[in-house]
């Protein structure tokens, strides 16, 4: 009974923490592409954004770290730290999970490059950094096909909110940079 | 004594710089930073290093006194 | 025969030198079995200075490079820089055209100065590459050369000849200046130490291994030794390369090119140097003289301006050939060059409100020191000295009154043909 009641608490948390990861890295996504942009955004100092951007990012890590962890220890469902990092090969939901994995790893790839971005140098940082286009849809998916009943609920909204926040974003960034060669 | 660089083939001018150590940092009409004086105050010296890892491009460079620079 | 003809001797003014048997006949063969300590003190007893712009003196730059290939960073490379940028001046094309063995054999000199393996003979494009080409040829047959010596071209813009644009057009890429450090004595073309001088500067050193450095101090300034090529041009009948000891009199260089009218300033050291005022003395043409006025020999650039010119239409068409010479690299520089040179041209258009002095002022400040080669600094030094020494001409512009009686353009903005060199001793 207690095993039950804490798993599901397991399960919530996951969710929860998963969810709000979502959301931070949607955030992340839609102020690295306004920093993109390079021309600033009228009374929000390009500073700012970046600052923003980076602590986002941080924070977002941190969710993903328990959104993980419970998903692992959670005995629901039997997913282990290898499948939480080797994309498909966990035995449950291998494809889904698969894509959360993959979009960890770029996510780790992405924080760390960037800690070290001065000693890497611009252009292997950029190169990297590129890759986060790849996954911020690979969470989106993700977190659309793992969540049971996102379909029926206002995760739906967050999600089609979430896709319009970073449209919004790349359409400013796209918009500016035809205006700017650089 | 401290004092910043920049690389000024690198800058492009977006100004992160000059809002996080508005001390030492103007911004010219070009929107390309001044450095205000030769040497960066200790004081102001946290909001510096702040501005160096912020630079989107990496073109600016503090240079401390007991790794002198080669050449201007 | 005054004896100031060492790099461009009478005898060799239709071209003979360029033959290798004529050339050694006037000064002797290349000896390269001198021991290296013996070319290093008499490198530096001699007080050869670099003859690009810069007056480095030659011996402190070759320690550099030998300490640099000292820590292990493989051999070094030895470049003959005859990309000079300045429209006002010939001299690297004269001396690469008249006397272009000197040059060949400063480069082996300097190869075995730094114990190079590799030499590079670096120019403008033009007829000049496959002529200094075949001339590698027949040295290389002739068994002259100890190091193998290729020739690189650039296209024919100012900022070419400028050190890391040269370094980067070596390696095969494009001619434009980079972000410097570290200094290419230490890591230059291809990361090697290289050893960069302007042709001239090579040429005497082909002389001073041949004839000491006593013989080298005999002519010129005790603290600057030697002749220089000085590219005269402006208000003068016979503007060309004259080969002139350092501190040689303004006037007796302008007479060599025959003067017919007052001359009001000069200036000096190129597009980006000096202008002086022309006073009734015959000012030294020597770094120690011209410092007084904020000015430097440089790469021996003397324009001359008449009476009847006016100043200020010279320096705005000189500063709008700058501005155009930028290479769009760094912000202040891109963006500041072309507003100085706006300033200008409506200073020189006049009237205008007193202000736009403030504002060039501004702009001045705003441009110098703030890029990655020293084009936006010269460029600035060069306005500075015009606005004081033109001061006076400056206040009637504003009013909208120009002094000048001769408006046509003075200033040469593409690198002139004239292939000849004025014979000092003429």
């Amino acid at each position: 009974m207690s095993s039950a009641s804490s798993g599901s608490a397991l399960w919530f948390l996951s969710r929860g923490t998963g969810i709000v990861s979502l959301l931070l890295l949607t955030a992340v996504m839609a102020l690295g592409l306004l920093t993109r942009g390079g021309r600033a955004i009228p009374g929000l100092p390009a500073s700012a954004v970046t600052l923003l951007h980076r602590n986002a990012s941080l924070l977002s890590l941190a969710f993903l770290g328990v959104h993980i962890s419970t998903a692992i220890i959670d005995p629901y469902v039997s997913i282990n730290v290898v499948d939480a990092f080797v994309p498909f090969v966990s035995a449950y939901q291998p494809f889904w999970l698969g894509l959360g994995a993959l979009a960890l790893d770029l996510g780790v790839a992405l924080v760390v490059t960037s800690l070290v971005r001065v000693r890497l140098g611009l252009r292997a940082w950029r190169a990297v950094h590129w890759t986060a286009y790849a996954m911020w849809p690979l969470i989106l998916v993700h977190g659309f096909t793992m969540g049971p009943d996102i379909r029926s609920g206002w995760l739906l909204g967050l999600s089609v909110i979430s896709i319009a926040a970073v449209s919004l974003a790349a359409t400013w960034r796209w918009s500016t940079l035809s205006a700017s060669p650089r | 004594m401290t004092t910043l660089r920049v690389d000024w083939i690198a800058c492009d001018g977006r100004g992160l710089c000059a809002e996080l150590a508005p001390e030492v940092i103007h911004v010219d009409p070009w929107g390309y930073p001044v450095i205000a004086s030769d040497s960066v105050p200790s004081r102001v010296l946290p909001h510096v290093r702040r501005a160096v890892a912020a630079c989107p491009t990496l073109a600016l460079r503090l240079v401390e006194p007991d790794r002198p620079s080669e050449r201007r | 025969m005054s004896g100031w003809d060492r790099l461009l001797p009478d005898s060799g003014a239709s071209g003979e030198l360029r033959d290798l048997a004529h050339h050694e006949r006037i000064y002797g063969q290349l000896d390269l079995r001198v021991s290296r300590s013996a070319l290093l003190s008499a490198i530096r007893d001699s007080g050869l200075t670099g003859r690009g712009g810069a007056g480095f003196p030659s011996s402190r730059k070759i320690d550099a490079v030998r300490a640099a290939t000292g820590s292990g960073r493989g051999d070094s490379i030895v470049v003959a820089n005859g990309a000079e940028g300045e429209p006002a001046s010939d001299k690297d094309k004269v001396l690469l055209t008249f006397a272009p063995h000197l040059v060949l054999d400063g480069l082996q000199i300097a190869a075995k100065a730094v114990d190079a393996s590799e030499a590079v003979v670096y120019v403008h494009e033009g007829p000049i590459v496959a002529m200094v080409a075949s001339l590698v040829s027949v040295r290389r047959r002739a068994g002259v050369d100890a190091v193998p010596t290729r020739v690189v071209s650039a296209p024919a813009k100012f900022i070419s000849g400028q050190e890391s644009a040269l370094v980067s057009r070596i390696e095969g890429g494009l001619a434009i200046p980079r972000a410097t450090p570290p200094p290419i004595y230490q890591r230059g073309i291809n990361r090697r130490p290289t050893l960069v001088n302007n042709v001239e500067t090579l040429a005497h050193m082909a002389l001073v291994a041949r004839f000491g450095a006593d013989w080298f101090r005999s002519l010129g300034t005790d603290a600057e030794p030697g002749t220089m090529l000085f590219s005269v041009s402006g208000a003068v009948q016979r503007p060309g390369v004259v080969e002139a000891p350092i501190g040689v009199g303004l006037a007796t260089l302008l007479q060599a090119c025959i003067v017919t009218e007052p001359i009001q300033a000069v200036l000096v050291g190129g597009y980006h140097g000096t202008w002086i005022s022309v006073t009734g003395d015959d000012r030294a043409l020597c770094d120690a003289s011209l410092q007084s006025v904020g000015g430097r020999v440089g790469a021996g650039v003397v324009i001359a301006l008449s009476d009847a010119t006016c100043g200020l239409v010279e320096v705005a068409r000189i500063a709008g050939y700058l501005a155009n010479q930028s290479a769009g690299q760094c912000g202040p520089c891109t963006n500041g060059l072309p507003a100085i040179a706006a300033a200008l041209s409506r200073l020189a258009a006049g009237p205008v409100d007193a202000s736009l002095l403030l504002q060039l002022d501004l702009l001045n400040r705003l441009v110098d020191g703030r890029g990655a080669c020293r084009h936006p600094d010269g460029t600035v030094r060069m306005v500075r000295s015009a606005l004081s020494v033109f001061a006076g001409e400056v206040h009637q512009h504003l009013a909208g009154v120009c002094t000048a009686t001769y408006h046509e353009a003075l200033t040469p903005i593409v690198p002139s043909a004239h292939k000849s060199f004025v014979g000092a001793s003429s």
